[in-house]
């Protein structure tokens, strides 16, 4: 608590306030350090697909730490336990969180009933990088697909996440969509709850 | 139409990393290019030992009868010049525009490895535009 005239200050760190942070990070800080954790990951893997790995590893761990500090700051500590709800705060909270804006779309796959994907024009993960032809199908969005995957996992929807690259006619730059696939038992649960 | 013909980027040891050619005046094969970058470079750097000033950078535009050469060097010793028609306008600014792009699309780029050739679509992409929206700008005037 901050008052005037209080002169005895919170001895311990676990009793000071959880404060609203920076709320707006520099965007060419982000993108060398990012830039910085590809390159160092490109040194320790002989693989593409090890690399798409580890990245997604680092999302993980990300994604793991944002849905309990956005559970506290911009939900009051509710729980979500239906399918849509999880969906809905993954696609606005945790994106205008992340990144200064809610995704672009959130649609469900229509050859399976387990697919869900969120849609962007452009992660902002990816905005200043290009892909060298002779790397395939890597995309660095692996590493927001790892937080996603760290989000869902952590609040009991097991579901497998993977970024992909999808091409659009009349635009040079193609779409990037985020495919969830949901495990077994998170539709099972869902189908009881009704 | 006093236009870009030409825009070429060296790293710090004079190699060239990028060359795009734009106007009909002269077709160049690569080996011309690199001699050219090479050539400038070493100009450059005499340039900066024969001025009568102290504190001299280096060559920052070169008027010849047929082109302009407008040229910017960073601080990092990487040089960005541009082949132009005699009497081409608001090369600099748009030199300052290609070095913030070099900044964003190549540096910023995790598979650009430092001093090597650029070979990055999202540079080449905006560079487009940023000579379209400088030719646009030009007719206007």
């Amino acid at each position: 608590m901050v008052g005037a005239g209080k002169i005895k200050q919170n001895a311990n760190v676990l009793d000071k306030p959880l404060g609203k942070g920076k709320q707006e990070v520099s965007l060419s800080a982000f993108a060398f350090l990012f830039s910085e954790l590809v390159q160092y990951n490109q040194t320790q893997v002989d693989h593409i697909s090890e690399l798409e790995t580890r990245l997604e590893d680092a999302g993980y761990a990300v994604g793991a730490r944002v849905l309990d500090l956005l559970c506290h700051r911009e939900k009051g500590n509710r729980r979500e336990t239906r399918l849509l709800g999880i969906l809905s705060f993954v696609h606005s909270t945790v994106w205008k969180v992340l990144f200064g804006k809610v995704a672009d779309s959130l649609e469900k796959g229509t050859e399976h009933e387990d697919e869900y994907m969120i849609s962007e024009k452009e992660l902002l993960v990816n905005k200043f990088i290009s892909i060298p032809k002779d790397m395939g199908t890597f995309h660095c969005g692996a590493f927001v697909s790892g937080i996603v995957r760290g989000v869902l996992d952590n609040a009991g929807f097991p579901a497998v996440v993977t970024a992909h690259f999808v091409p659009v006619e009349g635009q040079q730059r193609p779409r990037t969509t985020i495919l969830i696939k949901f495990a077994e038992e998170v539709l099972q649960r869902e189908a009881r709850l009704g | 139409m006093a236009a870009i013909c030409s825009l070429y980027i060296i790293n710090k040891s004079g190699g060239l990393i990028f060359y795009k050619d734009y106007g009909s005046m002269v077709r160049m094969d690569t080996n011309d290019s690199l001699r050219v970058a090479s050539l400038w470079h070493s100009m450059h750097a005499i340039s900066q030992q024969l001025s009568p000033t102290t504190g001299c950078t280096g060559i920052e535009l070169l008027e010849a009868d047929t082109f302009d050469l407008h040229c910017f060097q960073s601080l990092t010793g990487t040089k960005f010049f541009v082949v132009c028609e005699p009497g081409t306008q608001n090369m600099e600014a748009l030199l300052k525009v290609v070095y913030e792009l070099y900044t964003d699309y190549v540096l910023k780029n995790p598979f650009y490895e430092m001093e090597m050739p650029i070979r990055c679509e999202l540079f080449d992409i905006n560079l487009t535009q940023a000579i379209q929206k400088d030719r646009v700008a030009l007719l206007g005037r």
